[in-house]
């Protein structure tokens, strides 16, 4: 899924100091599954907009609403009738919310009301960790199903570095060094020779080094 | 025509079988070209070539190649070094032609340290290829006068291919793999991470020997002399990759006062001297971190003096 963190009420404040009405928008997708966006999400930052607005001596309005997914015109659709009476949105779906209803309503600010951090998922109650830097041509094949690129914190096809320590990466405690990983599970598994080969270098065209990405289908194109 | 790969003094030395000896030289952080000279000049005639280190720990400095010209010009011969942390593929290109057509003639491929131990961490990192790919990409450069597109190059860049091993790094078991990866793609000559556990490091240059990796490239030890017990601990605690012994620890806080430094050196000619011995290792790469007038004193108790003219 797609991970993101709320940004601090004080910053979303900010965006909308100059606006009557609010709407803060959630999102039942990914950002529901990671606790951020969601109906319950888009409830409570509401309530602590109108809080946190009545404090500094502002009345804003602000209702709340939730769509099935901010990701696709259809649903973004919905909120036709109801957009045009707040002077701004703020989505807590992924960037990708807050964008798609900027160009569906032109007239109307957008802002976003979360941080969107990357593509991971839950690995503890509380603990999200990232998996894919969507690089557009998989090879985690390569490295025993496990991802240097976007878990190696330079990006290393053929690692490990010399910062390995302990099963972690150079640049924190914190951070689990993935090629010890690709390592030890493929000397477990007697694969090593699979790891002696030299890696080539990776294009990037496909990542977003390539440009803004797209992707047809003509198949489903109507 | 030489059967010099690149015709360096490094590897005319290397290759007549002498126990080579190379330093390092940190550029400024600044333009202080005055300070870079003062630095290589205690340099001169002690070590075969000199590191130019690249941005280390991503920390901003003078360029490495401007500094490795300057160098240069100063009578030494740099060891040009490059990470894979601030340059993509076409700039990687564009300064090996540019180095090598100012007379650089050898090259350390490095991944490079993460920015986050930097003064801007909050830098965009590049790391388009990577160490290893980095060094077959200068070989195939060299050898094969083709870009990594396949282009051909209008007079291709010859240079002496050097790359890091960190034997000390995790996981342990691993390390004389990578250090044979770094072979196959076209390392001439290894350059070891500072090194202080002998003991691990017998072992790890008994795999590179039973490999025969040391038949296939010139492997220098690492050496970084000791200045306090300070040094020592931070080393041991906060450098990852980083082997510090207790005993060593241990070994410096029983110096005398004022002797610390002295014992720091000791240890690092002790080691100079068993890795004349050891077999598989063909110098030492001393790596005097702001200790640069102290690399005469350290050479001639070692005995590295005088270099031998190839």
């Amino acid at each position: 899924m797609i991970v993101a963190e709320a940004k601090p009420v004080s910053e979303i404040l900010a965006m909308v100091k100059d606006v009557k009405k609010v709407l803060v928008l959630g999102c039942k997708g990914c950002v529901t599954v990671c606790n951020v966006g969601g109906a319950k999400e888009a409830g409570i930052l509401a309530s602590a907009l109108r809080i946190a607005s009545r404090k500094q001596g502002t009345s804003i309005e602000v209702a709340e609403h939730t769509l099935e997914r901010q990701c696709d015109p259809e649903y973004i659709e919905e909120v036709k009738n109801i957009v045009p009476d707040y002077g701004a949105v703020v989505s807590i779906a992924c960037g990708v919310g807050p964008q798609f209803l900027s160009e569906r309503y032109p007239n109307v600010r957008i802002f976003p009301g979360v941080n969107t951090k990357f593509m991971g998922g839950a690995v503890a109650h509380g603990i999200w960790s990232e998996r894919c830097a969507g690089c557009g041509t998989c090879v985690i094949h390569y490295f025993g199903g496990l991802c240097p690129i976007a878990r190696c914190s330079k990006s290393l096809m053929n690692g490990p570095c010399g910062g390995s320590s302990h099963g972690k990466c150079e640049i924190s405690k914190d951070v689990d060094c993935i090629w010890d990983m690709i390592v030890r599970k493929a000397m477990e598994q007697g694969r090593l020779e699979e790891l002696l080969e030299f890696r080539p270098p990776k294009s990037w065209a496909t990542a977003r080094d390539g440009g803004p990405r797209q992707m047809i289908r003509e198949e489903l194109v109507k | 025509m030489s059967d010099y790969k690149a015709g360096s003094n490094l590897e005319k030395v290397l290759k007549a079988g002498h126990f080579a000896f190379t330093g390092e030289c940190g550029p400024p952080q600044g333009a202080n070209i005055e300070k870079l000279k003062e630095k290589a000049s205690h340099l001169k005639g002690c070590v075969d070539a000199v590191n130019i280190t690249d941005n280390q720990t991503a920390v901003v400095r003078m360029s490495s190649w401007a500094a490795s010209l300057t160098v240069q010009q100063e009578g030494l011969e740099p060891n040009f070094q490059m990470v894979c942390r601030d340059r993509n593929r076409l700039a990687i290109q564009s300064d090996v032609l540019g180095v090598y057509s100012h007379g650089i003639r050898n090259m350390l491929c490095l991944s490079g340290d993460h920015q986050r131990f930097g003064n801007h961490p909050e830098a965009k990192n590049v790391f388009d290829i990577d160490s290893i790919q980095l060094i077959k990409t200068v070989k195939v450069m060299r050898d094969e006068g083709k870009f990594m597109n396949g282009q051909d190059i209008d007079v291709p860049p010859r240079l002496f291919i050097g790359a890091a091993s960190n034997p000390f790094a995790e996981p342990y078991d691993f390390r004389a793999y990578r250090l044979a990866k770094k072979v196959a793609a076209g390392a001439d000559f290894i350059q070891t991470q500072c090194i202080y556990n002998m003991e691990r490091f017998r072992e790890f240059m008994k795999r590179v020997v039973d490999m025969g990796l040391h038949e296939k490239c010139f492997i220098l030890a690492g050496v970084t002399p000791m200045k306090s017990v300070g040094m020592a601990q931070y080393m041991a605690k906060q450098v990852p990759g980083m082997d510090v012994p207790e005993s060593l620890i241990k070994r410096l806080r029983g110096a005398p006062k004022g002797k610390v430094a002295d014992e720091g050196i000791k240890f690092a000619v002790e080691q100079i001297q068993e890795f004349k011995e050891m077999k598989g290792i063909a110098g030492v790469h001393l790596m005097a971190i702001e200790w640069e007038h102290k690399v005469r004193e350290i050479a001639e108790l070692a005995g590295m003096l005088p270099r031998p003219t190839v």
